[in-house]
């Protein structure tokens, strides 16, 4: 799937990383537990989150996530905004909330880790 | 090569700086991805570790051909049992760590998934000491 598809399916917002926007992701996860997501070994994923904090950006940064979807309409702040854009990581604000968002980019055809 | 971090415990906003500073290192050493993954996870779950639980500590890092070692020892309370602390699950986070998104008891058990050999020592009242080895070719 690619990432301007997510974007559209979430009726999203994109804050950062819109230069990749024709990148393909094929695995999704959510959790608001960074623990659970560094446990994670497959990489290069889009990661789901109601937690909006400046580690969730270094988790990702530490996890090779790709793209983090930062759900129920919260806002991202100026330094995690900064924090992605140095580890070019897309970085999406939806207003769908986590149940909702999961199952619409599923039906579009994003898989699951495991 | 050797470098070393200050740690400083309590500042979430700084959580992750030391483990960044190290993955730009392997990175530029042209160190295979996947072993990078799995030594930076390990480090910043272990920086987690003094940030969520510590006065205040540090991250040693010698790296050579063959291998990363990395030495994390901190000022604090102290582990009173490891082999309880190693064990899946079990957490004595607080709740302010857990808003942050972690204190589930996956650290330690997570440390040593990560790396090739793991040593914890520790004197409560003290502070807890993390010897941790990772090989660049498996």
């Amino acid at each position: 799937m690619k990432i301007k598809t997510i974007v559209e399916l979430l009726q999203a917002r994109i804050i950062c990383g819109a230069n990749q926007l024709e990148a393909e992701v094929k695995n999704g996860f959510a959790s608001d537990l960074m623990s659970d997501v560094l446990t994670l070994d497959t990489d290069h994923l889009v990661l789901l989150t109601g937690l909006s904090n400046l580690q969730v950006i270094r988790t990702a940064e530490m996890a090779d996530i790709f793209c983090i979807v930062i759900v129920r309409g919260k806002k991202v702040t100026k330094e995690m905004h900064q924090l992605a854009e140095e580890n070019r990581i897309v970085l999406i604000e939806t207003p769908y909330s986590m149940f909702r968002a999961i199952s619409v980019l599923h039906d579009g055809g994003l898989n699951a880790v495991y | 090569m050797e470098f070393r971090y200050e740690i400083e415990g309590g500042n979430f906003s700084r959580a992750g700086h030391a483990s960044s500073a190290v993955k730009k290192i392997l990175k530029q050493l042209n160190v295979d991805n996947r072993v990078i993954k799995r030594v930076v996870v390990a480090l910043y779950e272990g920086e987690v570790n003094v940030v969520a639980h510590a006065d205040k500590g540090s991250m040693l890092v010698d790296i050579d051909e063959q291998r990363i070692k990395i030495r994390i020892e901190d000022t604090g309370p102290g582990i009173p049992d490891i082999d309880l602390a190693m064990q899946a699950g079990f957490s004595t986070a607080s709740a302010a760590v857990r808003e942050m998104g972690f204190g589930a008891g996956m650290g330690l058990p997570n440390m040593k998934k990560n790396t090739d050999q793991m040593r914890v020592t520790s004197e409560v009242g003290k502070g807890t000491q993390v010897e941790m080895i990772t090989w660049f070719s498996q």
